[in-house]
C-alpha cells in the first residue's frame, strides 16, 4: 500500500497548536503555575502573564483590557452572553408577566451555542425570540435585523462568520443600524453579540469598526488551545455572572485564571491577525480551486455565498449519496472533512444551517465540508479534487436514490 | 411477532467511546468493500423486491432477491442502501447472510432479525442500532413481494410492527398511534403506554421515534 497521506481539511473543528503558542505557554505549565489571585511572588508572577495577555489581546480588538472576560471556550462565551444580558435585564430570569417580556433577535444559522440556550429560554416562557432566516446563499439582512427590533428587544446575537458554509454576515451594517436605532429611541438597549470565533483567523475584529458590545472568541479554532475562550464586553454593558464563585474576571466568570490558557489564548490571536490577509489571500486561491474542482462533478452544488464567504470554507452537496460514507471513503484516503448529515450527528438531525438555506434533507445529507488552514498546499487540494469522483461514484452506485437537481 | 428458533446472544454493541473505536473491523471490511450491491438492474430478474426508509435519519434501502422456486430458497441477494456506514455494511452483511450455504429458505430468510446482523458485524455503535434494522425490513418486503407475485398470497405476513419495549411489547406502530393521540413528549407517551418502565433500554428508540411521528404528523 502506498504511504497514506494525512490531509487534514477539518479547521473549522479544531485547529493544530502552533509551536510558537506552545512554546508562549509552555513556562506556565511549569515554572510558573501559581494561582494568578495569590498574592505571593508567584502568584503575581501568573498574574502578571494574565495582564499581559489581557492587553495584548485588547489592543487586537481595538478595546480596553477590562472588556476581556476569560472564559472555557465559544459555548461557555455564548451562553455567558445570552443568560448574562437577559439576567440582568430581568433579574433571575423570574418574568412575572407584569411587564413586557424581554425579546431576543438571532438567526437561524447560528451555532447551537447560540441557538440552545436562546431555545431554552423560550420553552421556560422567559423571552421573546425572533429567528431571522438567510436568504438562499446563507446571508443575513442587516436591515431585516434592525427592522426586527421592538422596545422590549434586549439582545441582537448574530454571528461574524458561520462554522458550516463561512458565509460572512454584515456585522458592522448592523451595528451600525442598531447605533441608530438607539438614538432615535434613546436607549442603551438591545445589546449586539457576534459569535466570532471562525472569524478571528481571517477577519478584522476591530470592535469599534464592528459597533459590538460583546463578542465571543475560541483560541482552539486559532491554533490555540482548546478549552479557552473570551468574551468582550463592552464598558457599560450589564451582565450578570452565570458562573458565581470566587469573583474572578470582575466577577462576571469566577473560577481560578487558566494561566496556560490564557497567555496561549493571547499569542494565537496575535499570530493569526498578523498573518490574516496573506493568508486569507492564499488560502482564498486553494478554496476555490477545490470548490472549482469539485463543482466538475455532476449533481453537486456549493452551499453558502461563493464571495462573502471565509477564504478556508468549502461546503459542497453531492445528491444521492450520504455524507458521513462518504467522509469515511476520504477518511480512508487520508482526507479528513466533516459532513452536515443526519446519519453523522449525534441528534440524527440533518445541519439545520443548509436546511435553513431552503434546501433539500437529502441535500443536507449529502453536504461535506472541507476547511483548509495553515498546513493546506495546493497538492493537497488537488490530492481532493482526485480523490473525490471515484468516491462519489461508487456512493452512487450502491444508493438507491436518484434525485434530479430540482432537489436543491 | 415470529421469534428466531435461534438463539443469539445479545450482541455486543459497543458504546461510541469503546476502545475498538467507532465502528468494528467486519463493520469496516463490509462498508469499505460491499458485498452483493446491485451494480445494474437493467437486465436483472428479481423474483422479488422491496424497498424502505428509516424513520430516524432519513435512510433508504433497496433489496432484491431471485428464488429458486422448488426449494424455496433465495438464490441471489442484491441491494441498495442510502445511508451511512452502518447502514452499508448492515445490508451488505445480511446479503451475504441469506445467500450463504446454498441460500436460506424463506421462511428462515424472514427470521433474520437485527440483533443477528449486528452480531455478524460484531457490533454497532449504539447510536446506529436503527441503520441495522432496515435490511431486514427490506428483505422482507422483498419476500412478500415474491409471495405476491407467485401467488402465494396466504404466506404473506404482513408487519405487525416492530417490537420496542421487550417486556410490555410495545412496537412502533404503539408508540406512532399515542403520538397520533397528541402524546408528543416521551413523559406523555409514557402515560398512555407505559412504554419502557420494564425495558428502560428502549427509551432512547422511543425518543426518536417520538419525533419522528412528531415531525411527520404534527408539525407543518
Ligand atoms: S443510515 Fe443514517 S445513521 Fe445509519
Amino acid at each position: 500500500m502506498a504511504p497514506k497521506r494525512e490531509i487534514y481539511m477539518d479547521h473549522a473543528a479544531a485547529t493544530p497548536m502552533d509551536s510558537r503558542v506552545l512554546k508562549a505557554m509552555s513556562p506556565y505549565f511549569g515554572k510558573i503555575s501559581a494561582n494568578a489571585s495569590s498574592l505571593h511572588s508567584p502568584g503575581q508572577a501568573a498574574y502578571k502573564a494574565v495582564v499581559f495577555a489581557r492587553k495584548s489581546i485588547a489592543a487586537v480588538l481595538n478595546g480596553h483590557p477590562d472588556e476581556i472576560v476569560f472564559t472555557s471556550g465559544g459555548t461557555g462565551s455564548d451562553n455567558l452572553a445570552i443568560r448574562g444580558v437577559l439576567e440582568s435585564a430581568v433579574p433571575n430570569l423570574g418574568w412575572d408577566g407584569s411587564t413586557s417580556k424581554p425579546h431576543v433577535i438571532t438567526t437561524a444559522i447560528e451555532h447551537h451555542a447560540v441557538l440552545e440556550p436562546l431555545a431554552h429560554l423560550q420553552k421556560i416562557g422567559a423571552i421573546q425570540l425572533t429567528i431571522i432566516q438567510p436568504d438562499k446563499k446563507g446571508l443575513i439582512s442587516a436591515d431585516e435585523v434592525i427592522k426586527a427590533i421592538n422596545p422590549n428587544t434586549v439582545l441582537i446575537s448574530v454571528m461574524y462568520a458561520n462554522n458550516e458554509i463561512g458565509t460572512i454576515q454584515p456585522i458592522a451594517e448592523i451595528g451600525k443600524g442598531l447605533l441608530k436605532w438607539r438614538k432615535a429611541n434613546n436607549s442603551v438597549l438591545p445589546y449586539f453579540h457576534s459569535d466570532a470565533c471562525q472569524a478571528a483567523g481571517y477577519l478584522d475584529l476591530n470592535i469599534e469598526k464592528l459597533h459590538v458590545d460583546l463578542m465571543t472568541l475560541n483560541a482552539g479554532k486559532i491554533y490555540g488551545p482548546k478549552g479557552v475562550g473570551l468574551l468582550f464586553v463592552r464598558r457599560g454593558v450589564r451582565l450578570s455572572p452565570v458562573v458565581r464563585g470566587g469573583g474572578q474576571e470582575r466577577g462576571i466568570r469566577s473560577g481560578t485564571e487558566n494561566v496556560p490558557g490564557i497567555v496561549g489564548m493571547a499569542k494565537a490571536l496575535e499570530l493569526v491577525q498578523k498573518d490574516k490577509e496573506k493568508e486569507s489571500k492564499r488560502l482564498g486561491l486553494l478554496r476555490d480551486r477545490l470548490i472549482d474542482g469539485l463543482l466538475r462533478l455532476p449533481k453537486s452544488r456549493l452551499n453558502g455565498d461563493a464571495d462573502k464567504r471565509l477564504p478556508n470554507n468549502v461546503n459542497i452537496s453531492f445528491l444521492d449519496i450520504e455524507g458521513e460514507a462518504a467522509m469515511l471513503y476520504l477518511d480512508a484516503k487520508g482526507i479528513a472533512c466533516s459532513t452536515g448529515s443526519a446519519c453523522a450527528s449525534s441528534s440524527l438531525d440533518p445541519s439545520h444551517v443548509i436546511l435553513a438555506l431552503g434546501m433539500s434533507y437529502e441535500a443536507a445529507h449529502g453536504s461535506l465540508r472541507f476547511t483548509l488552514g495553515k498546513s493546506t498546499t495546493k497538492a493537497d487540494v488537488d490530492y481532493v479534487i482526485g480523490a473525490m469522483p471515484a468516491i462519489v461514484e461508487m456512493l452512487r452506485k450502491i444508493s438507491p436514490v436518484t434525485l434530479d437537481m430540482k432537489s436543491f | 411477532m415470529k421469534q428466531s428458533t435461534k438463539i443469539t446472544k445479545t450482541p455486543d454493541v459497543k458504546s461510541q467511546k469503546g476502545e475498538g473505536g467507532f465502528y468494528s473491523d467486519v463493520v469496516k471490511e463490509h462498508f469499505f468493500k460491499p458485498h452483493n450491491f446491485m451494480e445494474d438492474e437493467t437486465g436483472y430478474k428479481a423474483d422479488g423486491q422491496g424497498m424502505v426508509g428509516s424513520p430516524a435519519c432519513g435512510d433508504v434501502m433497496r433489496v432484491w432477491i431471485k428464488v429458486d422456486p422448488k426449494t424455496q430458497k433465495i438464490k441471489d441477494c442484491r441491494w441498495k442502501t442510502f445511508g451511512c456506514a452502518s447502514a452499508i455494511a448492515a445490508t451488505s452483511m445480511m446479503s451475504d447472510m441469506v445467500i450463504e450455504k446454498g441460500g436460506l429458505t424463506l421462511a428462515k430468510a424472514r427470521q433474520i432479525r437485527p440483533q443477528d446482523i449486528m452480531e455478524r458485524l460484531g457490533g454497532l455503535p449504539a447510536r446506529k442500532i436503527h441503520c441495522s434494522v432496515l435490511g431486514d425490513k427490506a428483505l422482507r418486503a422483498a419476500i412478500n413481494d415474491y409471495y405476491r407475485k407467485t401467488g402465494q398470497t396466504d404466506k404473506i405476513e404482513v408487519e405487525h410492527g416492530r417490537v420496542i419495549d421487550k417486556v410490555l411489547k410495545i412496537t412502533d406502530h404503539d408508540i406512532e398511534e399515542a403520538v397520533l393521540e397528541g402524546a408528543d413528549t416521551l413523559e406523555k407517551v409514557q402515560a398512555k403506554t407505559k412504554v419502557g418502565t420494564g425495558d428502560p433500554a428502549c427509551i432512547p428508540e422511543v425518543e426518536q421515534l417520538i419525533r419522528f411521528y412528531n415531525e411527520k404528523y404534527c408539525e407543518k
